[in-house]
């Protein structure tokens, strides 16, 4: 369903992608990992639409369409979701009323009618419940005010409401205890399914003992170096990602 | 008639004959400004003799005022012998269908679901009579002379309620107040009067359906209202629709007045001509507005969404008197294109306990201007006075620019008074966040932006509300990308 190929993006004039190849198929879970700065969230933004990446070079195919060419908002109506790595603050804005509309917005394109307001609440409310979030969220701001893990059970919950069929979740793990990261998961895994792919954006192996990828990418200086089973996150936990580095160097 | 009367009548002809128009019953008047262009206007009307000596003494009063210079605006000399002072129900020279109207101002009507019958009229098409919505008015008016509520055009409130005027206006803005409000004394044309008796709750907003007759009061408009001890009255001015009008200076005077436990809430949303995208054309919008708490426990509270005009210079006020009253101001204020607007509020505290509230909400893009003025004065007699004030500034774009003044005289040590600001952009990172989940560029610029104006919107009543949120998208279309 995704397949990149030879992409490679720069912020300004620096180059962070110099050529990843990936394929996705539907169901699977991919996990890419990588040290810092090696282009893992550059990676999510490109694929989501964000300003100020410019691709120099390669393609990205997302159902048989060219995702490069889409405005952020039709990739999300196409089933592409990313989850933020630091989801924004919207004062004002209430959280029922953005993923109601963001919702429906999908919905229409899909070809589907839109959901008034009491079957959108009922459906909210189970899945909230899977999130453990209180109604109470439903009122508040979009993120105003949220702790660290709220906002990201927050994102997990928007996946669920919007059902995307490829979702990219850019450091999900980071800042939660370990909780939040059990509550996380869950939602995640729930959302596994044969039509839905998932590609996690991580630094750490942790994650990946409550969301077992099937495939693990080591990117490291805008590429993908290796490529594996689970196996290779928990060599990299023990060893580090130095000898990936040394590994590809030699070849 | 008194013989003084006849002579200056026949004075006033004879001037006239001489000039441009002799016709009495004549549509307007010819531009200029002297004591007998006053004179005339009051005869025209029908005034009493005490109404044309306010006039005239505020004329006398005005030749020897300065337009004021202070106010955060870049602004064109304004001739004020080129203006015509009175012009009775207009017009001739305008559109005479709807066919002959600009489509993107057909097309602005449409977006905010004006009705059809509305249209023309506020396009500035000659109609000659007012549709369905006579009937509509009829039956309101029963219903609040029923209650004892008084509810007119100004002109018949000073004819048929002559000792309510009296007694009353200049009351709180007096004649000498300003340069704007001074000359709106001597040379006001219609507005509209509105006494609620003690005790009573005006069982209706003023509003809508009167919408349509309280236009076409000119460029020099006054209203007063007045709600007697212990009552309430909510009282909306103003449309959504984009009011074109060839008169580029509106220079408007509102006066309140709560008596002890009275209520009074007046909303505006105002949408006067901005001008093109070039910032050519557009209205200057100088009005005077101020409430008095003259009694105990009265409360005012001002909500306006400003999103018209070239120049908006506008700020309304409380003046709070009796004890433990309370004023209240909460604004939006949207600048785009090439629009300035410098407006904000004074609470001035006098009685004890007295409370104020300012919560003010300015959005700039394009290359509009934004300016919050605001005073906060506690005056020594104003014991355990509090205030509230929150400033907030919205920038879109780089090109636009927001700018507070917060004044404050306190000058009573027990005083407590608190004063927020921010400014903030919409962050790309707030737009991208909205539209990676599916939603439009434009859905998420004015969802933001409502977001941001919410504190403001819940106090206007709910069916304006929705109309302002309305308007601020269609003000706002092409802000962003």
């Amino acid at each position: 369903m995704l397949s990149i190929r030879d992409l490679h993006a720069q912020i300004g004039a620096r180059k962070i992608l110099k050529g990843v190849n990936l394929a996705v198929r539907p169901g699977e879970v991919h996990a890419i990992m990588g040290p810092n700065g090696s282009g893992k969230s550059t990676l999510a933004s490109v694929l989501a639409g964000r300003e100020g990446y410019e691709v120099t070079r390669g393609t990205v195919e997302y159902l048989g369409r060219d995702l490069l060419a889409m405005e952020p908002e039709d990739r999300a109506r196409a089933g592409v979701f990313l989850a933020f790595q630091y989801p924004v603050e919207i004062p004002g804005v209430n959280n029922a009323y953005l993923l109601k509309a963001a919702l429906n917005a999908v919905r229409k394109q899909r070809g589907e009618s839109e959901l008034d307001a009491f079957d959108f609440l009922s459906m909210v409310r189970d899945k909230m419940k899977l999130m453990q979030m209180d109604e109470s969220f439903l009122s508040r701001g979009v993120n105003e005010g949220f702790s660290g893990g709220e906002k990201k059970r927050n994102e997990i919950l928007q996946m669920a409401v919007l059902e995307p069929k490829l979702a990219v979740l850019d450091e999900t793990d980071s800042g939660l205890d370990i909780d939040a990261l059990r509550v996380v998961s869950n939602g995640v895994n729930s959302l596994r399914s044969g039509e839905r792919a998932i590609v996690l954006v991580t630094h750490y192996q942790r994650l990946l003992d409550y969301i077992e990828p099937d495939y693990v990418h080591v990117l490291s200086d805008g590429r993908i170096l290796k490529s594996g089973d689970r196996s290779l996150a928990l060599e990299l936990e023990k060893r580090g990602y130095d000898w990936v580095r040394q590994e590809a160097q030699v070849a | 008639m008194s013989t003084k009367q006849q002579d200056l009548d026949a004075i006033v002809g004879q001037k006239y004959q001489h000039g441009f128009v002799t016709d009495i019953d004549s549509d307007t008047l010819p531009p200029g400004l002297d004591e007998d262009v006053i004179r005339l206007v009051s005869r025209k009307k029908g005034e009493p003799q005490f109404m044309l000596d306010w006039r005239l003494k505020a004329y006398r009063h005005w030749l020897g005022m300065k337009e004021p210079d202070w106010a955060h605006v870049r602004i064109a000399p304004i001739d004020y012998q080129s203006i015509s002072y009175y012009s009775a129900p207009r017009r001739k020279d305008g559109p005479k269908s709807l066919e002959e109207v600009d489509p993107k101002l057909l097309a602005t009507y449409e977006k905010l679901g004006v009705p059809l019958h509305e249209r023309a009229r506020l396009a500035g098409v000659a109609v000659d009579a007012v549709f369905d919505s006579v009937s509509v008015a009829t039956t309101f008016k029963e219903k609040l002379a029923k209650a004892g509520v008084i509810f007119c055009p100004f002109s018949d409130a000073v004819r048929n309620h002559p000792e309510l005027i009296e007694k009353y206006l200049g009351s709180v803005v007096p004649y000498t107040d300003n340069f704007f409000a001074t000359l709106n004394s001597a040379v006001f044309t219609d507005g509209s009067f509105v006494y609620v008796p003690k005790g009573v709750r005006c069982p209706m907003e003023l509003s809508t359906y009167f919408r349509i007759n309280a236009a076409n009061t000119g460029q020099f408009e006054r209203t007063l209202i007045i709600a007697d001890e212990g009552s309430h009255v909510s009282y909306l001015e103003g449309c959504t629709a984009p009011m074109r009008d060839e008169n580029q200076l509106h220079a408007a005077v509102v006066e309140l007045v709560a008596l002890a436990d009275a209520n009074i809430k007046y909303s505006t949303v105002q949408n006067w001509y901005p001008g093109d995208e070039e910032g050519r054309g557009g209205i200057y919008n100088f009005v005077t507005k101020r409430g008095e708490c003259r009694g105990a426990s009265s409360r005012i509270s001002w909500t306006q969404v400003e999103t018209g005009s070239a120049i908006t210079w506008k700020y309304p006020s409380c003046v709070l008197t009796g004890e433990n009253s309370v004023g209240e101001f909460y604004s939006v204020a949207l600048a785009n294109h090439y629009q300035q607007a410098d407006t904000g509020t004074k609470m001035i505290h006098i009685g004890r306990n007295t409370r104020s509230t300012i919560v003010s909400k300015g959005i700039s893009a394009g290359r509009g201007q934004n300016t919050y003025r605001g005073l906060v004065k506690i005056l020594p007699s104003a014991e355990g006075a509090r205030n509230y004030t929150q400033c907030d500034s919205l920038l879109m774009g780089d090109r636009c620019g927001a700018h507070t003044f917060p004044y404050m005289e306190i000058r009573n040590p027990s005083a407590v008074v608190e004063h927020e600001a921010t400014t903030s952009k919409i962050a790309d990172d707030q737009l991208f966040y909205c539209r990676s989940r599916g939603i439009s560029e434009e859905d998420a610029v004015n969802m933001i932006v409502n977001g941001f104006c919410k504190a403001v919107f819940k106090e206007l009543p709910m069916e304006f509300a929705v109309e302002a949120q309305n308007l601020l998208s269609v003000s706002l279309e092409g802000a962003v990308g």
